[in-house]
């Protein structure tokens, strides 16, 4: 059995990615699907002589797929959320989601941070009403079917373990608790595809690897696109079908590699040898990949 | 002994111990410790002769209060007044500048640094130029009440406005929320007890002001009483007038205490967990 999927890479010209690229021919009709496509993007904080967070980004994500993002402190993954959700505007290059080009916010997004941030004055099931106040057409129907968004919210909570917790305020909720009423926020107006910037990065080894099987089951049940930003390896590698490494700012992609142990993932994958070798394997190309990395800005 | 949380009292059904015991402990202690001072004062003037003239006996003073309560009452009814009118154009625009300093986090750290010091200015230096402008009256002291007792709601109010979360803005405005939407949904609310919080000091700010632009040159009220019997070698009066101004002043701050408990009982509760 072939555990592992290479698939083609944009940087050519880089060694490292270089070594990994090999078409994967089952995966080379499927181009056409791609869901968020980044195309030579760069982006610069303050104006052109300013922070260069982002260059010549380019990368896709495929529909329903779980992409992980990985790289250097700094190297301009928030930032690749923020182009990603239109909430910057790059200067250069083009970002399109679900085939139309992001110009500003989309409300088929959900966002979920590191920091729970959930707000104190409301009850867990209202924090994770929020978006539905926000976001067309529920925010025009929430008062009238008030029953049935309720009913909605109390079912995500009892799919993330949070069952009968909606009347709790946050402060009475543990962090792993807030993390997951977290995801419901970010998850209860059904997008298309959810960003999550770092949000296990918190929580202690055993209530992440929780977590861990949460969003799994979640992407596995509701078939969103997921780009998950994270520092760890082996959180990518679990939860992922592709990583993404970036380089130091400023970012770009110079390796991606197909994850391709079989779904479900038990949690029990990440004590394997297969599972470790290419935990291994990237760290690695990345240690090469930095290397590479002249020295800009 | 009865086992209640000093520091936020629970609710009344979680009380343990029967009524009278958390009565007695909050409200009959202070009354008691209350009523103790006066004896001390009292016995205190007496066992060292104290004169009159300079701090007459707690009975003295009490039974000034009752001879002089009609001019007393009157005077304090200014006072109330002008420190209440200061008060209210304090919150106005105090609201309305913490609102606009707060919108925006770029605004708010180019004038932060110049509100507070500005804040830092004893504006009771001010009274006698405004007295020169607006003359003796009640102006002046409205005016001083409101100068002094703004800046704590402006700072305060844009302080919680400009401390949202950038990563909470960043959800709602990913989810196609207006500057406008995230403000009320997440900056009003956030900025309540911080709003809350600085009546508390702003009404205590506010009833010195006005009684120190009274004493520095005004028509009526308890600061210009204490003044003229101050004049007069009344100094019974004196003491009454300040018994009443320490009164009122507990008064007005248990009132903003009390609305503040009420409306962000939340912020309370969230921190100490
Ligand atoms: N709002 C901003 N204004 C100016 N510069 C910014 C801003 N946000 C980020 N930057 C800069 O852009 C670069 C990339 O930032 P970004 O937050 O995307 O990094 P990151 O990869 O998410 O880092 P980390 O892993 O530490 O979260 C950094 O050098 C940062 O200083
Ligand atoms: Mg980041």
């Amino acid at each position: 059995m072939t555990l592992l999927h290479t698939e083609s890479s944009l940087y050519q010209s880089n060694d490292a990615t270089a070594k990994l690229a090999a078409v994967d021919p089952s995966r080379a009709g499927q181009a056409a699907t791609d869901f968020v496509e980044i195309s030579d993007v760069t982006l610069s904080y303050g104006g052109d002589e300013g922070v260069t967070a982002v260059e010549d980004l380019t990368m896709s994500v495929r529909k329903g797929e779980f992409a992980a993002v990985v790289g250097p402190s700094g190297c301009g993954k928030s930032t690749l959320m923020k182009l990603t959700t239109g909430l910057v505007i790059p200067q250069k290059g083009r970002i399109a989601v679900d085939g139309k080009p992001v110009t500003g916010p989309l409300d088929i997004v959900g966002m979920a941070f590191q920091n729970p941030s959930l707000l104190p004055w409301r009850r867990t099931l209202d924090n994770i009403m929020l978006p539905l106040e926000i976001v067309s057409p529920h925010a025009q129907r929430l008062r009238k079917h008030k029953a049935e968004y309720v009913a909605r919210a109390e079912a995500m909570l009892d799919l993330v373990g949070l069952g009968g917790f909606g009347a709790n305020y946050p402060w009475q909720l543990s962090g792993g608790m807030q993390q997951r009423a977290n995801l419901c926020r970010a998850l209860i107006h059904e997008p298309g595809l959810l960003m999550l910037d770092e949000p296990f990065g918190a929580l202690d080894a055993f209530t992440r690897e929780e977590l861990w099987g949460v969003i799994r089951d979640l992407h596995q049940r509701k078939k969103f696109t997921v780009v998950l930003v994270t520092h760890d390896l082996r959180e990518a590698v679990y939860l992922a079908d592709r990583v993404f490494v970036m380089s130091a700012r400023p970012g770009r992609v110079v390796l991606e590699r197909e994850i391709g142990f079989e779904r479900p993932r038990p949690i029990d994958l990440t004590y394997t040898g297969e599972f470790n070798d290419v935990v291994h394997e990237l760290r690695e190309k990345i240690a090469e990949a930095r290397a590479d990395t002249p020295p800009i800005g | 002994m009865a086992q209640t949380d000093i520091v936020s009292p629970p609710a009344k059904a979680a009380r343990s111990g029967p009524d009278w015991v958390w009565h007695a402990e909050n409200i009959g202690s202070p009354v008691l410790f209350t009523l103790g001072l006066f004896l001390v004062w009292e016995v205190g003037c007496r066992l060292f002769n104290v004169p009159e003239s300079i701090l007459p006996t707690a009975s003295a003073t009490l039974a000034a209060l009752w001879e002089f309560r009609v001019v007393i009452f009157d005077n304090m009814i200014v006072t109330l007044w002008t420190t209440l009118l200061g008060f209210a154009l304090a919150i106005v625009i105090g609201l309305l500048l913490g609102v606009a300093v707060g919108w925006h986090r770029a605004v708010y750290s180019a004038v932060y640094p110049a509100l507070i010091a500005f804040n830092s200015i004893p504006k009771v230096a001010v009274v006698p130029i405004l007295i020169l402008w607006f003359g003796l009256g009640t102006v002046p002291a409205i005016l001083t009440a409101f100068l002094i007792s703004f800046f704590p709601i402006v700072v305060n109010v844009a302080t919680g406005l400009a401390t949202v979360e950038p990563e909470l803005e960043d959800v709602l405005r990913a989810l196609g929320a207006k500057k406008l939407v995230v403000m009320t949904k997440v900056g009003i609310p956030r900025s309540l007890p911080h709003f809350f919080g600085s009546l508390k000091v702003a009404i205590t700010l506010a009833f010195i002001g006005a009684v120190v632009a009274e004493t520095s040159g005004a028509s009526k009220g308890l600061g210009k009483l204490m003044l003229d019997a101050q004049a007069a070698f009344q100094v019974p009066i004196v003491f009454a007038a300040l018994l009443v101004l320490s009164v009122l002043g507990i008064l007005l701050y248990a009132i903003t205490a009390l609305i503040e408990q009420r409306f962000t009982g939340w912020a309370h509760r969230s921190q100490n967990h």
